[in-house]
C-alpha cells in the first residue's frame, strides 16, 4: 500500500532520477521536513534540545561523514574524534579573530580546513590498506589531539587550556553562548544536517559515490577499469572529513559552549561515531542518522529508567550501558550486518505488499 | 662520558624494558590473529579483566556485589578470605578458558566466513562488553595487585653502573622480571606452536581453516584453545601492567600501544612482535628523552603511531608480515 511505484509515471529524466523517485517517499521526506523546522522549535524546551536533539543532529552529520569514509569508501578510520577536534579548534580560531564575519560561514570554513587536515591524514591510505589503516589513523587521532593540548596558540594561550565559544549571532539570534535559545541552536544545527545529508546523499548516488564504491569493493579491479585510486581516496577522505569537521565544530560552539580537548574529542569519541555507522548500517545516509540517534538515545534511556526509576547508582548504569552497546553491537554484527538501514528496507518492501502480500 | 650520553643509555634500557611490556600484549593479538584471521581489538580490556578477576579473588571479593546490593538492598562486599597468590592465577585462568569459550560460543562461531573487518568491530564490540562487565563484577576502582614480584630499583645493575660510569642507572626489577617472563613465554609458545599436536593443529588452522577441517582438526576446539591462550597472555601481561601501576582503567589502553607495535612487527610474526615492541619502547623513550622538551613533553601518547606509520609507508606489510599480493 505504501512505498508503491506503480501508478508513479516518470516523464522526463529529471524525474527518474529524483533523490526520492517513490512518490510515497517523496511526501514523507517532505513531512519529516516541515515537522523538523516548523513543529519541533515550536514545542521543544531545554531538556529536550540538550539532551536529545542537538547531540542527536550533530552526531548524524559526524557519522554521514565517517559512513561516506568507512561505508562508501570502505577505508576504514579510527581518527573521527582528532578529525572533530580540528573542526572545533578551527571554528574557534575564526570566531575569535574574524569577530565580525557570520558564524555560519565559520562553521562551513572550519569543514574545509578539516577536509583538508583529513586528507594529509588520509595520503597514507594510498599504500596501507586494511587494518593497517585502521591504525594508522590512530596517529591522527593522538597526535591531532596531543597539538591541541600542547600548543597554546590553540587556545589562545588561555589559562585553562580550553576553549570557550564566544557569543555570535545570525540575524541577531544568539546561536553559541550562554544565552541562546534552544529552538535557535537547534535549527542552526537543523540546517546543517540537511545540507550535509542532501549533498551526501547526492554525491554518493553519482559519479563520485560510484568510483568509492568500486573502491570499496576492490580497490585493483577499480583501479583497472579505469578509477583513480588517489583522487577517489583522497575526495573521499575530503568528503569525509568537510562533515566531520562541521559536526565537531558544532559540537564545541553551540552544544558544549567550552571543551577539553582529551575529554570531549578522545578515542572514544571515534569508537561512537563508528559504532553509530555500523549499527545504522554501512553505507546508508538513512543509517547514520538511525544509528546517531540510537546511540543518543540509548543512553538518556537507560538512565531514565535505571537511575530515575529503579534508583541506581549512576556509575552502575554507565557499566551496565557499556554492556548493552557492547552487545548490541555483536547482535548486530551477527544478525543483521548491514544494521537498522537494512531493517528499515525490510520494512518497506513489507509496506509496499501490505496489506495484501500476493 | 658526557652526562647526555649516559642519561640516553639509561633511557635506551629503560625503553627497552617497556618495549617487552608492550610485546607481551601484542603476542596475545598475534596469537590470535594467525590462528583465526581476527584483529582482537579487546586483548587490552581482556588483560584489564584477567587482572580484575585476579585481584578479586586474592581479595575474596563477592562477584557483582554492586549489582546485587542496587538491586536487592544489602551490604555485601567481601566473602573475608584471602586466596594465595599462585591458586588465585590458577583460579582466574579457569575463569579466562571459560571467557574464551563464551567468547567463540556466543560471537564468533556465527561469524565464520565473514570479512576480516566485521570481526574486527566485533571484537570493539567485545571490548566494550567486557569493559562495563568487569567494571560491574570486580568494582571500577583503582586496585593494588601484589602477586609477590620483586619492586624498585635493582641495586646489582645500580652498583656496577655506578662503578663504570660513576652514575648509577635506574632499572626496575619487576621490568627484569617481566621481561624474564615474557622470553620464557615466547620459547614457550613457538615450542607449542612448532612441536605439540594441538600447536600444529593451530597452524594448520590458521593457513587454511577448511583444509584443516577436512583432516579432522576441530575447528571449535582450537579457537577456544587459541582464545584460551590469549587469555593466558592477557593474564601475563596484566599482572605485570597491573603490578606496575595499578589495576585500573588505562591498562586497557595499552592495548592501543600495542597495535603500533603490530604494525612495525606484522600482524603474523611472533619475533615481529618482540622485535616491534622493543623499537616502539626504545624509540618513543628516546623520542621523548631527547626532542620531548623542545615541543611540550608528553609525546609518548602519540609517537609509536606516527612511527608506524611513516615506517609502514615504505612497508605496507611491516618487518616480518607476510608479502601482500594481490590478484583481482
Amino acid at each position: 500500500m505504501f512505498y508503491r511505484e506503480a501508478g508513479d509515471f516518470k516523464t522526463s529524466y529529471t524525474d527518474d532520477s529524483q533523490t526520492f523517485p517513490i512518490r510515497f517517499d517523496r511526501y514523507r521526506y517532505y513531512a519529516v521536513l516541515v515537522a523538523a523546522f516548523a513543529v519541533v522549535p515550536v514545542v521543544i524546551d531545554d531538556y529536550w534540545v540538550n539532551a536529545v536533539f542537538l547531540p542527536f543532529l550533530i552526531y548524524a552529520i559526524a557519522a554521514i561523514g565517517l559512513n561516506i569514509l568507512v561505508g562508501y569508501c570502505g577505508q576504514v578510520s579510527l581518527g573521527t574524534g582528532g578529525f572533530m577536534a580540528v573542526g572545533a579548534y578551527a571554528v574557534y580560531k575564526l570566531m575569535t579573530a574574524f569577530p565580525e564575519v557570520s558564524i555560519f560561514f565559520h562553521v562551513i570554513l572550519a569543514g574545509g580546513i578539516t577536509a583538508a587536515v583529513c586528507v594529509l591524514f588520509g595520503l597514507p591510505s594510498l599504500r596501507i590498506k586494511g587494518f593497517y589503516l585502521a591504525v594508522a589513523t590512530l596517529a591522527a587521532q593522538f597526535f591531532l589531539v596531543w597539538l591541541f593540548n600542547r600548543v597554546p596558540w590553540f587556545y589562545n594561550y588561555s589559562a585553562s587550556g580550553q576553549i570557550s565559544a564566544p557569543e555570535r549571532t545570525i540575524a541577531g539570534v544568539p546561536v553559541t553562548g550562554a544565552e541562546t535559545a534552544p529552538w535557535a541552536a537547534y535549527l542552526f544545527c537543523l540546517v546543517f544536517v540537511t545540507a550535509s545529508a542532501l549533498i551526501a546523499r547526492n554525491l554518493t548516488r553519482g559519479m563520485a559515490g560510484r568510483k568509492w564504491m568500486a573502491i570499496r569493493d576492490m580497490d585493483i579491479a577499480a583501479e583497472i577499469i579505469g578509477v583513480n585510486p588517489l583522487k577517489a581516496k583522497l575526495s573521499a577522505f575530503a568528503v569525509s572529513g568537510f562533515f566531520v569537521g562541521i559536526s565537531g565544530a558544532l559540537f564545541f560552539a553551540v552544544y558544549l559552549g567550552a571543551v577539553e580537548v582529551g575529554e570531549a574529542f578522545g578515542i572514544n569519541k571515534s569508537f561512537l561515531v563508528l559504532f553509530m555507522v555500523i549499527i545504522g548500517g554501512l553505507g546508508s545516509i538513512f543509517g547514520s542518522f538511525a544509528g546517531a540517534a540510537f546511540l543518543v538515545l540509548l543512553p538518556v534511556l537507560l538512565k531514565n529508567v535505571l537511575v530515575g526509576t529503579l534508583g541506581w547508582p549512576t556509575d552502575l548504569a554507565a557499566h551496565l550501558e557499556l554492556i548493552i552497546v557492547g552487545s548490541l553491537i555483536i547482535v548486530f554484527l551477527v544478525a543483521e550486518p548491514h544494521g537498522l538501514a537494512q531493517l528499515w528496507r525490510v520494512a518497506k518492501e513489507k509496506l509496499r505488499l501490505w496489506p495484501f502480500p500476493y | 662520558m658526557p652526562e647526555q650520553l649516559i642519561w640516553g643509555m639509561e633511557v635506551f634500557l629503560n625503553g627497552l624494558m617497556s618495549g617487552v611490556l608492550y610485546a607481551l600484549v601484542a603476542l596475545g593479538f598475534v596469537l590470535i590473529f594467525k590462528a583465526s584471521g581476527i584483529f582482537n581489538f579487546a586483548q587490552g580490556v581482556l588483560a584489564l579483566f584477567a587482572a580484575m578477576t585476579l585481584v578479586g579473588i586474592m581479595d575474596g571479593q563477592v562477584p557483582f556485589s554492586n549489582l546485587i546490593n542496587a538491586v536487592f538492598g544489602t551490604e555485601i562486599y567481601s566473602f573475608g578470605w584471602h586466596v594465595p597468590a599462585l591458586a588465585a592465577i590458577l583460579l582466574t585462568m579457569v575463569v579466562m578458558v571459560a571467557l574464551a569459550w563464551a567468547v567463540n560460543y556466543f560471537i564468533f562461531r556465527h561469524l565464520v566466513g565473514q570479512e576480516p573487518i566485521i570481526l574486527f568491530m566485533a571484537t570493539i564490540g567485545l571490548a566494550y562488553f567486557l569493559e562495563g562487565f568487569g567494571d560491574i563484577m570486580w568494582g571500577a576502582d583503582i586496585k593494588n595487585l601484589d602477586v609477590g614480584l620483586p619492586q624498585g630499583i635493582n641495586a646489582t645493575i645500580d652498583e656496577v653502573t655506578y662503578n663504570i660510569f660513576g652514575y648509577g642507572f635506574f632499572i626496575d626489577n619487576l621490568d627484569l622480571w617481566a621481561t624474564a617472563v615474557a622470553a620464557l613465554l615466547v620459547i614457550a609458545l613457538v615450542i607449542f606452536a612448532q612441536y605439540s599436536k594441538h600447536g600444529r593443529a593451530m597452524r594448520a588452522v590458521a593457513d587454511d581453516h577448511q583444509a584443516a577441517l577436512s583432516v579432522g582438526v576441530s575447528l571449535n576446539f582450537i579457537w577456544v584453545m587459541v582464545w584460551s591462550l590469549a587469555g593466558f597472555v592477557a593474564l601475563v601481561a596484566g599482572i605485570m601492567w597491573g603490578t606496575k601501576s595499578g589495576v585500573q582503567f588505562s591498562l586497557s589502553l595499552i592495548a592501543l600501544k600495542a597495535l603500533p607495535v603490530l604494525m612495525l612487527g606484522g600482524f603474523t610474526s611472533i619475533p615481529g612482535a618482540i622485535v616491534g615492541g622493543l623499537i616502539i619502547g626504545v624509540g618513543e623513550k628516546l623520542f621523548e628523552f631527547s626532542v620531548g622538551p623542545m615541543v611540550g613533553g608528553a609525546t609518548e601518547n602519540w609517537f609509536a603511531y606516527v612511527l608506524a606509520l611513516i615506517f609502514l609507508v615504505f612497508r605496507p606489510q611491516g618487518l616480518f608480515g607476510e608479502k601482500i599480493i594481490e590478484r583481482v
